[in-house]
Protein backbone atom coordinates (compact mmCIF):
# COMPACT_ATOMS: atom_id res chain seq x y z
CA UNK A 1 0.00 0.00 0.00
CA UNK A 2 1.48 3.39 -1.23
CA UNK A 3 1.39 6.14 1.71
CA UNK A 4 0.94 9.48 0.27
CA UNK A 5 3.22 11.51 2.08
CA UNK A 6 4.06 15.16 2.52
CA UNK A 7 6.81 16.74 4.96
CA UNK A 8 6.68 19.73 6.62
CA UNK A 9 9.96 20.82 8.36
CA UNK A 10 10.32 18.09 11.58
CA UNK A 11 7.29 16.88 10.48
CA UNK A 12 5.82 14.16 8.42
CA UNK A 13 1.75 14.11 6.82
CA UNK A 14 0.94 10.52 5.39
CA UNK A 15 -2.87 10.10 4.13
CA UNK A 16 -4.80 6.77 4.87
CA UNK A 17 -7.75 6.69 3.05
CA UNK A 18 -10.61 4.23 2.44
CA UNK A 19 -10.83 0.86 4.42
CA UNK A 20 -8.13 -0.29 6.75
CA UNK A 21 -8.33 -3.96 7.55
CA UNK A 22 -7.58 -7.36 8.42
CA UNK A 23 -7.16 -8.15 4.45
CA UNK A 24 -4.92 -4.76 3.99
CA UNK A 25 -3.28 -4.13 7.10
CA UNK A 26 -0.01 -6.02 6.54
CA UNK A 27 0.73 -3.81 3.67
CA UNK A 28 -0.12 -0.19 5.31
CA UNK A 29 2.06 -1.92 8.46
CA UNK A 30 4.86 -2.20 6.56
CA UNK A 31 4.80 1.03 4.83
CA UNK A 32 3.82 3.16 7.42
CA UNK A 33 6.73 1.57 9.92
CA UNK A 34 9.02 2.68 7.03
CA UNK A 35 8.20 6.12 7.19
CA UNK A 36 7.59 6.68 10.96
CA UNK A 37 11.37 4.73 11.17
CA UNK A 38 12.72 7.51 8.73
CA UNK A 39 10.55 10.51 10.27
CA UNK A 40 9.20 9.93 13.86
CA UNK A 41 13.12 10.19 15.82
CA UNK A 42 14.69 12.93 18.12
CA UNK A 43 11.37 14.89 18.23
CA UNK A 44 10.30 14.69 14.90
CA UNK A 45 6.49 13.83 14.04
CA UNK A 46 4.40 11.66 11.81
CA UNK A 47 0.32 13.03 11.44
CA UNK A 48 -1.81 10.62 10.01
CA UNK A 49 -4.20 12.26 7.84
CA UNK A 50 -7.02 10.41 8.69
CA UNK A 51 -9.53 12.53 6.32
CA UNK A 52 -10.07 9.78 3.70
CA UNK A 53 -10.16 7.28 5.97
CA UNK A 54 -13.59 5.56 5.98
CA UNK A 55 -13.66 2.47 8.37
CA UNK A 56 -10.48 1.33 10.31
CA UNK A 57 -10.93 -2.37 12.38
CA UNK A 58 -9.26 -3.56 15.25
CA UNK A 59 -6.38 -4.97 12.84
CA UNK A 60 -6.23 -1.17 11.86
CA UNK A 61 -6.14 -0.03 14.98
CA UNK A 62 -3.72 -2.31 15.66
CA UNK A 63 -0.87 -0.71 13.09
CA UNK A 64 -1.75 2.76 14.64
CA UNK A 65 -0.69 1.02 18.04
CA UNK A 66 2.80 -0.06 16.25
CA UNK A 67 3.71 2.66 14.90
CA UNK A 68 3.16 4.81 17.88
CA UNK A 69 5.36 2.27 20.02
CA UNK A 70 7.85 2.71 17.21
CA UNK A 71 7.54 6.38 17.38
CA UNK A 72 8.35 6.71 21.22
CA UNK A 73 11.23 4.17 21.03
CA UNK A 74 12.27 6.57 18.69
CA UNK A 75 11.91 9.73 20.49
CA UNK A 76 9.36 10.66 18.14
CA UNK A 77 5.84 11.84 17.64
CA UNK A 78 2.85 10.28 16.00
CA UNK A 79 -0.64 12.62 16.02
CA UNK A 80 -3.85 11.59 14.06
CA UNK A 81 -6.01 14.48 12.48
CA UNK A 82 -9.04 15.19 10.43
CA UNK A 83 -10.96 12.07 11.38
CA UNK A 84 -14.16 11.41 9.72
CA UNK A 85 -16.93 10.63 12.37
CA UNK A 86 -17.23 7.20 12.12
CA UNK A 87 -13.33 6.69 12.79
CA UNK A 88 -13.47 9.10 15.09
CA UNK A 89 -16.52 7.41 17.06
CA UNK A 90 -14.41 4.31 16.62
CA UNK A 91 -11.38 5.70 18.56
CA UNK A 92 -13.44 7.10 21.12
CA UNK A 93 -15.20 2.92 21.39
CA UNK A 94 -11.79 1.34 21.40
CA UNK A 95 -10.51 3.96 23.74
CA UNK A 96 -7.60 5.15 21.24
CA UNK A 97 -8.38 8.43 21.66
CA UNK A 98 -7.12 8.25 24.96
CA UNK A 99 -3.71 6.36 23.64
CA UNK A 100 -3.25 8.99 20.87
CA UNK A 101 -3.64 13.04 20.58
CA UNK A 102 -6.01 13.72 18.11
CA UNK A 103 -6.68 16.91 16.56
CA UNK A 104 -9.76 18.51 14.10
CA UNK A 105 -7.36 19.25 11.47
CA UNK A 106 -3.77 18.26 10.04
CA UNK A 107 -3.08 22.21 10.51
CA UNK A 108 -3.45 21.71 14.31
CA UNK A 109 -1.90 18.87 14.53
CA UNK A 110 1.29 19.99 12.81
CA UNK A 111 1.30 23.28 15.48
CA UNK A 112 1.51 20.65 18.19
CA UNK A 113 4.51 19.37 16.06
CA UNK A 114 6.57 22.60 15.89
CA UNK A 115 6.40 26.15 14.94
CA UNK A 116 8.02 25.53 12.34
CA UNK A 117 6.54 22.71 10.63
CA UNK A 118 3.16 24.74 11.55
CA UNK A 119 4.73 27.59 8.66
CA UNK A 120 5.49 25.40 6.59
CA UNK A 121 2.34 24.25 6.16
CA UNK A 122 0.79 27.92 5.86
CA UNK A 123 3.23 28.70 3.16
CA UNK A 124 2.71 25.32 0.95
CA UNK B 1 -36.50 -29.79 26.53
CA UNK B 2 -35.25 -25.97 26.02
CA UNK B 3 -31.22 -24.96 27.11
CA UNK B 4 -30.78 -22.24 29.87
CA UNK B 5 -27.58 -20.15 30.78
CA UNK B 6 -26.97 -19.24 34.41
CA UNK B 7 -24.04 -17.09 35.23
CA UNK B 8 -22.80 -17.78 38.50
CA UNK B 9 -19.39 -15.93 38.35
CA UNK B 10 -18.41 -13.49 35.75
CA UNK B 11 -15.29 -11.43 36.57
CA UNK B 12 -11.68 -12.20 35.95
CA UNK B 13 -8.67 -13.21 37.81
CA UNK B 14 -9.94 -12.52 41.52
CA UNK B 15 -12.94 -12.34 43.01
CA UNK B 16 -14.31 -8.52 43.79
CA UNK B 17 -16.85 -7.20 46.07
CA UNK B 18 -18.92 -3.98 46.23
CA UNK B 19 -18.29 -1.75 49.18
CA UNK B 20 -19.84 0.48 51.47
CA UNK B 21 -18.47 3.35 49.60
CA UNK B 22 -19.89 1.51 46.70
CA UNK B 23 -23.49 0.97 47.96
CA UNK B 24 -23.49 5.22 49.11
CA UNK B 25 -22.52 6.11 45.31
CA UNK B 26 -25.49 4.12 44.14
CA UNK B 27 -28.13 5.58 46.35
CA UNK B 28 -26.36 8.66 45.74
CA UNK B 29 -26.56 8.34 42.05
CA UNK B 30 -30.14 7.25 42.05
CA UNK B 31 -31.47 10.42 44.27
CA UNK B 32 -30.05 12.57 42.03
CA UNK B 33 -31.46 10.77 38.74
CA UNK B 34 -34.81 10.92 40.76
CA UNK B 35 -34.60 14.52 40.80
CA UNK B 36 -37.38 15.21 43.48
CA UNK B 37 -39.80 12.76 42.02
CA UNK B 38 -42.00 11.34 44.97
CA UNK B 39 -42.90 7.87 45.17
CA UNK B 40 -46.35 6.99 46.93
CA UNK B 41 -45.62 3.40 47.16
CA UNK B 42 -42.20 0.72 46.90
CA UNK B 43 -43.87 -0.49 43.42
CA UNK B 44 -44.01 2.52 42.42
CA UNK B 45 -39.89 3.51 43.57
CA UNK B 46 -39.20 -0.25 42.29
CA UNK B 47 -40.80 0.76 38.90
CA UNK B 48 -39.21 3.60 38.15
CA UNK B 49 -35.84 2.11 39.16
CA UNK B 50 -36.25 -0.99 37.10
CA UNK B 51 -36.82 1.03 33.93
CA UNK B 52 -35.56 4.53 34.45
CA UNK B 53 -32.13 3.72 35.69
CA UNK B 54 -28.80 2.54 34.42
CA UNK B 55 -28.38 -1.19 35.45
CA UNK B 56 -24.84 0.15 36.65
CA UNK B 57 -27.11 2.30 39.42
CA UNK B 58 -29.91 -0.86 40.22
CA UNK B 59 -27.45 -3.63 40.14
CA UNK B 60 -23.88 -4.60 40.09
CA UNK B 61 -22.02 -7.33 37.56
CA UNK B 62 -20.76 -9.06 40.38
CA UNK B 63 -17.73 -10.56 41.94
CA UNK B 64 -17.64 -13.89 41.17
CA UNK B 65 -14.62 -15.94 39.27
CA UNK B 66 -16.40 -18.16 36.37
CA UNK B 67 -18.30 -20.82 36.62
CA UNK B 68 -21.41 -20.93 34.38
CA UNK B 69 -24.12 -23.30 34.06
CA UNK B 70 -25.77 -24.86 31.12
CA UNK B 71 -28.55 -26.55 32.77
CA UNK B 72 -30.43 -29.08 29.85
CA UNK B 73 -33.46 -29.41 32.00
CA UNK B 74 -32.31 -33.06 32.98
CA UNK B 75 -31.37 -34.93 36.13
CA UNK B 76 -27.52 -33.91 35.47
CA UNK B 77 -25.85 -30.95 35.70
CA UNK B 78 -23.05 -29.11 33.17
CA UNK B 79 -21.15 -26.38 34.17
CA UNK B 80 -17.92 -24.34 32.84
CA UNK B 81 -14.94 -23.61 35.40
CA UNK B 82 -15.04 -23.45 39.04
CA UNK B 83 -14.21 -20.01 39.92
CA UNK B 84 -15.83 -18.80 43.26
CA UNK B 85 -18.78 -18.94 41.57
CA UNK B 86 -19.44 -22.30 42.31
CA UNK B 87 -20.08 -21.80 45.63
CA UNK B 88 -23.68 -20.11 45.06
CA UNK B 89 -24.14 -23.10 41.76
CA UNK B 90 -23.25 -25.81 44.94
CA UNK B 91 -25.94 -24.10 47.15
CA UNK B 92 -28.18 -24.56 44.26
CA UNK B 93 -27.11 -27.75 42.97
CA UNK B 94 -27.89 -29.18 46.90
CA UNK B 95 -31.45 -27.28 47.11
CA UNK B 96 -32.39 -28.89 43.69
CA UNK B 97 -31.43 -32.03 44.73
CA UNK B 98 -33.30 -32.18 48.36
CA UNK B 99 -30.60 -34.96 49.23
CA UNK B 100 -30.62 -36.98 46.19
CA UNK B 101 -26.79 -37.11 44.89
CA UNK B 102 -25.94 -34.85 42.05
CA UNK B 103 -24.15 -35.72 38.97
CA UNK B 104 -22.15 -32.92 37.66
CA UNK B 105 -19.93 -32.56 34.32
CA UNK B 106 -17.62 -29.68 34.54
CA UNK B 107 -15.55 -28.66 31.83
CA UNK B 108 -12.59 -26.53 32.56
CA UNK B 109 -10.89 -23.61 29.86
CA UNK B 110 -7.61 -23.99 32.04
CA UNK B 111 -6.61 -24.08 35.55
CA UNK B 112 -5.67 -20.93 36.96
CA UNK B 113 -6.60 -20.09 40.40
CA UNK B 114 -9.51 -17.83 39.30
CA UNK B 115 -11.19 -21.17 37.20
CA UNK B 116 -10.57 -23.62 40.29
CA UNK B 117 -11.00 -21.56 43.33
CA UNK B 118 -14.75 -22.18 44.23
CA UNK B 119 -14.22 -26.20 44.05
CA UNK B 120 -12.96 -26.67 47.96
CA UNK B 121 -16.33 -24.70 48.38
CA UNK B 122 -18.34 -26.44 46.21
CA UNK B 123 -21.29 -28.38 48.67
CA UNK B 124 -21.80 -31.49 46.34
CA UNK B 125 -18.76 -32.49 46.73
CA UNK B 126 -19.00 -32.86 50.17
CA UNK B 127 -22.16 -35.75 49.30
CA UNK B 128 -21.80 -39.72 49.56
CA UNK B 129 -22.85 -40.51 46.01
CA UNK B 130 -22.51 -37.36 44.42
CA UNK B 131 -20.81 -37.87 41.02
CA UNK B 132 -18.69 -35.16 39.55
CA UNK B 133 -16.50 -35.90 36.44
CA UNK B 134 -14.23 -32.99 35.53
CA UNK B 135 -13.52 -33.04 31.63
CA UNK B 136 -10.52 -31.18 30.50
CA UNK B 137 -7.81 -30.65 27.70
CA UNK B 138 -4.95 -30.49 30.69
CA UNK B 139 -2.89 -33.23 31.91
CA UNK B 140 -2.46 -31.06 35.02
CA UNK B 141 -5.73 -31.01 36.01
CA UNK B 142 -5.95 -33.70 38.61
CA UNK B 143 -2.67 -32.33 40.23
CA UNK B 144 -4.52 -28.31 39.83
CA UNK B 145 -7.47 -29.59 42.06
CA UNK B 146 -5.49 -31.75 44.67
CA UNK B 147 -2.88 -29.18 44.91
CA UNK B 148 -4.88 -26.50 45.90
CA UNK B 149 -6.77 -28.34 48.61
CA UNK B 150 -3.12 -29.78 49.71
CA UNK B 151 -1.85 -28.90 53.30
CA UNK B 152 -1.21 -25.83 54.51
CA UNK B 153 -3.19 -24.45 51.96
CA UNK B 154 -6.67 -25.25 52.88
CA UNK B 155 -8.31 -27.76 56.02
CA UNK B 156 -9.97 -30.28 53.89
CA UNK B 157 -7.53 -32.62 51.91
CA UNK B 158 -9.02 -33.60 47.97
CA UNK B 159 -8.88 -37.33 49.07
CA UNK B 160 -11.37 -36.72 52.26
CA UNK B 161 -14.09 -35.49 49.87
CA UNK B 162 -17.04 -37.59 49.73
CA UNK B 163 -18.01 -37.34 46.28
CA UNK B 164 -16.83 -39.73 43.56
CA UNK B 165 -14.79 -37.74 41.32
CA UNK B 166 -13.43 -38.78 37.84
CA UNK B 167 -11.09 -36.79 35.83
CA UNK B 168 -11.86 -37.06 31.70
CA UNK B 169 -9.06 -35.76 29.14
CA UNK B 170 -10.91 -34.23 25.98
CA UNK B 171 -8.85 -33.92 22.74
CA UNK B 172 -9.33 -30.27 21.07
CA UNK B 173 -11.37 -29.99 18.31
CA UNK B 174 -12.44 -33.39 18.60
CA UNK B 175 -16.07 -33.67 19.81
CA UNK B 176 -17.27 -35.59 22.57
CA UNK B 177 -20.56 -36.76 24.02
CA UNK B 178 -21.11 -36.06 27.28
CA UNK B 179 -24.51 -37.53 28.74
CA UNK B 180 -26.62 -36.07 25.30
CA UNK B 181 -24.57 -32.50 25.30
CA UNK B 182 -21.52 -32.70 22.36
CA UNK B 183 -18.57 -31.23 23.16
CA UNK B 184 -15.75 -29.82 21.06
CA UNK B 185 -12.92 -28.24 22.86
CA UNK B 186 -10.50 -25.74 20.81
CA UNK B 187 -6.97 -24.51 21.99
CA UNK B 188 -6.76 -20.44 22.87
CA UNK B 189 -4.10 -18.23 23.43
CA UNK B 190 -3.71 -18.30 27.31
CA UNK B 191 -0.81 -18.90 29.58
CA UNK B 192 -0.29 -22.31 30.02
CA UNK B 193 -3.07 -22.80 27.39
CA UNK B 194 -7.05 -22.53 27.45
CA UNK B 195 -9.28 -24.62 25.91
CA UNK B 196 -12.46 -22.52 24.43
CA UNK B 197 -15.72 -25.21 24.31
CA UNK B 198 -18.41 -25.34 21.76
CA UNK B 199 -21.40 -27.14 23.10
CA UNK B 200 -24.32 -28.47 20.67
CA UNK B 201 -28.09 -29.82 21.66
CA UNK B 202 -30.73 -30.21 19.59
CA UNK B 203 -30.16 -27.37 17.24
CA UNK B 204 -29.15 -24.74 19.76
CA UNK B 205 -25.19 -24.09 20.04
CA UNK B 206 -23.37 -22.28 22.81
CA UNK B 207 -19.60 -20.93 22.85
CA UNK B 208 -17.96 -20.70 25.91
CA UNK B 209 -14.35 -19.00 25.34
CA UNK B 210 -12.87 -17.46 28.14
CA UNK B 211 -9.16 -16.81 28.86
CA UNK B 212 -8.48 -16.03 25.31
CA UNK B 213 -5.96 -13.78 23.51
CA UNK B 214 -6.37 -12.39 19.95
CA UNK B 215 -3.50 -11.64 17.77
CA UNK B 216 -5.15 -9.35 15.31
CA UNK B 217 -2.65 -9.79 12.35
CA UNK B 218 -2.84 -13.46 12.22
CA UNK B 219 -5.95 -13.61 9.53
CA UNK B 220 -5.78 -17.97 10.12
CA UNK B 221 -6.34 -17.70 13.79
CA UNK B 222 -9.29 -14.88 12.96
CA UNK B 223 -10.89 -17.63 10.61
CA UNK B 224 -10.10 -20.35 13.04
CA UNK B 225 -12.22 -18.87 15.49
CA UNK B 226 -14.72 -17.68 13.28
CA UNK B 227 -15.49 -21.21 12.54
CA UNK B 228 -15.38 -22.34 15.91
CA UNK B 229 -18.21 -19.64 16.81
CA UNK B 230 -19.96 -20.07 13.25
CA UNK B 231 -23.92 -20.19 13.81
CA UNK B 232 -23.89 -20.15 17.50
CA UNK B 233 -26.18 -18.84 19.77
CA UNK B 234 -24.78 -17.42 22.26
CA UNK B 235 -20.94 -16.50 22.81
CA UNK B 236 -19.67 -16.08 25.53
CA UNK B 237 -16.33 -14.24 25.18
CA UNK B 238 -13.43 -13.16 27.21
CA UNK B 239 -13.73 -9.27 26.96
CA UNK B 240 -11.40 -8.27 29.90
CA UNK B 241 -10.06 -5.30 28.36
CA UNK B 242 -10.90 -2.37 26.11
CA UNK B 243 -9.08 -3.02 23.01
CA UNK B 244 -6.99 -0.39 23.48
CA UNK B 245 -5.53 -1.38 26.52
CA UNK B 246 -5.65 -5.52 25.12
CA UNK B 247 -3.19 -4.33 22.41
CA UNK B 248 -0.71 -1.71 24.42
CA UNK B 249 -0.02 -2.45 28.00
CA UNK B 250 -1.90 -5.43 28.65
CA UNK B 251 -0.59 -7.28 25.37
CA UNK B 252 0.25 -10.81 26.20
CA UNK B 253 -2.08 -11.01 29.26
CA UNK B 254 -3.84 -13.86 27.95
CA UNK B 255 -7.10 -11.72 27.32
CA UNK B 256 -9.55 -9.98 24.86
CA UNK B 257 -11.39 -7.27 24.16
CA UNK B 258 -15.17 -5.93 23.54
CA UNK B 259 -14.33 -4.61 20.35
CA UNK B 260 -12.70 -8.53 19.22
CA UNK B 261 -15.58 -10.23 20.61
CA UNK B 262 -17.53 -8.23 18.32
CA UNK B 263 -15.75 -8.92 14.72
CA UNK B 264 -15.10 -12.68 15.68
CA UNK B 265 -18.83 -13.10 16.24
CA UNK B 266 -19.64 -10.86 12.91
CA UNK B 267 -17.21 -12.87 11.04
CA UNK B 268 -19.04 -16.11 12.41
CA UNK B 269 -22.36 -14.60 11.99
CA UNK B 270 -23.09 -15.50 15.76
CA UNK B 271 -26.68 -14.01 17.12
CA UNK B 272 -25.73 -13.66 20.86
CA UNK B 273 -22.24 -12.18 22.18
CA UNK B 274 -22.01 -12.34 26.18
CA UNK B 275 -18.78 -10.00 27.40
CA UNK B 276 -17.37 -11.66 30.10
CA UNK B 277 -14.24 -12.33 32.35
CA UNK B 278 -14.59 -8.63 33.49
CA UNK B 279 -11.65 -6.93 34.91
CA UNK B 280 -11.76 -6.63 38.62
CA UNK B 281 -10.34 -3.21 38.42
CA UNK B 282 -13.77 -1.96 36.71
CA UNK B 283 -16.48 -0.82 38.43
CA UNK B 284 -20.54 -1.38 37.96
CA UNK B 285 -19.79 1.96 35.65
CA UNK B 286 -17.17 1.22 33.48
CA UNK B 287 -18.38 -2.30 32.84
CA UNK B 288 -21.34 -0.73 31.56
CA UNK B 289 -19.44 1.97 29.55
CA UNK B 290 -17.95 -1.12 27.82
CA UNK B 291 -21.22 -3.06 27.12
CA UNK B 292 -22.07 0.43 25.49
CA UNK B 293 -19.63 0.90 23.07
CA UNK B 294 -19.74 -2.63 21.89
CA UNK B 295 -23.22 -2.32 21.10
CA UNK B 296 -22.22 0.76 19.62
CA UNK B 297 -19.50 -0.56 17.87
CA UNK B 298 -21.84 -3.43 16.56
CA UNK B 299 -23.95 -0.54 15.35
CA UNK B 300 -21.15 1.08 13.44
CA UNK B 301 -19.58 -2.20 11.77
CA UNK B 302 -23.52 -4.22 10.80
CA UNK B 303 -23.42 -5.90 8.02
CA UNK B 304 -26.04 -8.47 7.95
CA UNK B 305 -28.53 -9.84 10.81
CA UNK B 306 -27.62 -7.49 14.06
CA UNK B 307 -25.91 -9.22 16.52
CA UNK B 308 -27.27 -9.26 19.83
CA UNK B 309 -24.44 -8.01 22.57
CA UNK B 310 -24.82 -8.56 26.56
CA UNK B 311 -22.44 -8.14 29.26
CA UNK B 312 -22.44 -11.38 31.85
CA UNK B 313 -23.66 -10.28 35.47
CA UNK B 314 -23.58 -12.88 38.25
CA UNK B 315 -27.92 -14.03 38.55
CA UNK B 316 -27.94 -13.38 34.60
CA UNK B 317 -30.05 -16.38 33.09
CA UNK B 318 -30.36 -16.29 28.86
CA UNK B 319 -32.13 -18.53 27.03
CA UNK B 320 -30.15 -19.54 23.46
Amino acid sequence: MALPARSYANALVIGVAGRLDQDNCDAFRADLMAHVERSAHDGGAVILDLSGLEYVSSAGLRCFMLASRQAKAQHGRIFVASLQPMVAEIFEISHFNMVFQVFPTVREALAAASIEAAAAFDKA
Amino acid sequence: MSMRIRFWGTRGSIPVALTSYDIRDKLARALVEASGRTFASYEEAHAFASTELDFSITHTFGGHTPCVELDLGGDEYFVCDMGSGARPFGVHVLAKQARRPATVNVFMSHVHWDHIMGFPFFGPAYVPGTRIRIHSCHDVCEQAYRLQQAAPCFPVDFAQLAASIEFVKLEPDVPRDVSGLVVTPHLQLHSGDSYGFRFEKDGKRVVYSTDSEHKLENRAEAESFAAFFRDADVVIFDAMYALADAISVKADWGHSSNIVGVELCQMANARHLVLFHHEPANDDATLEGLLKEARRFEELTRSGEPLKVSAAWDGLEIEP
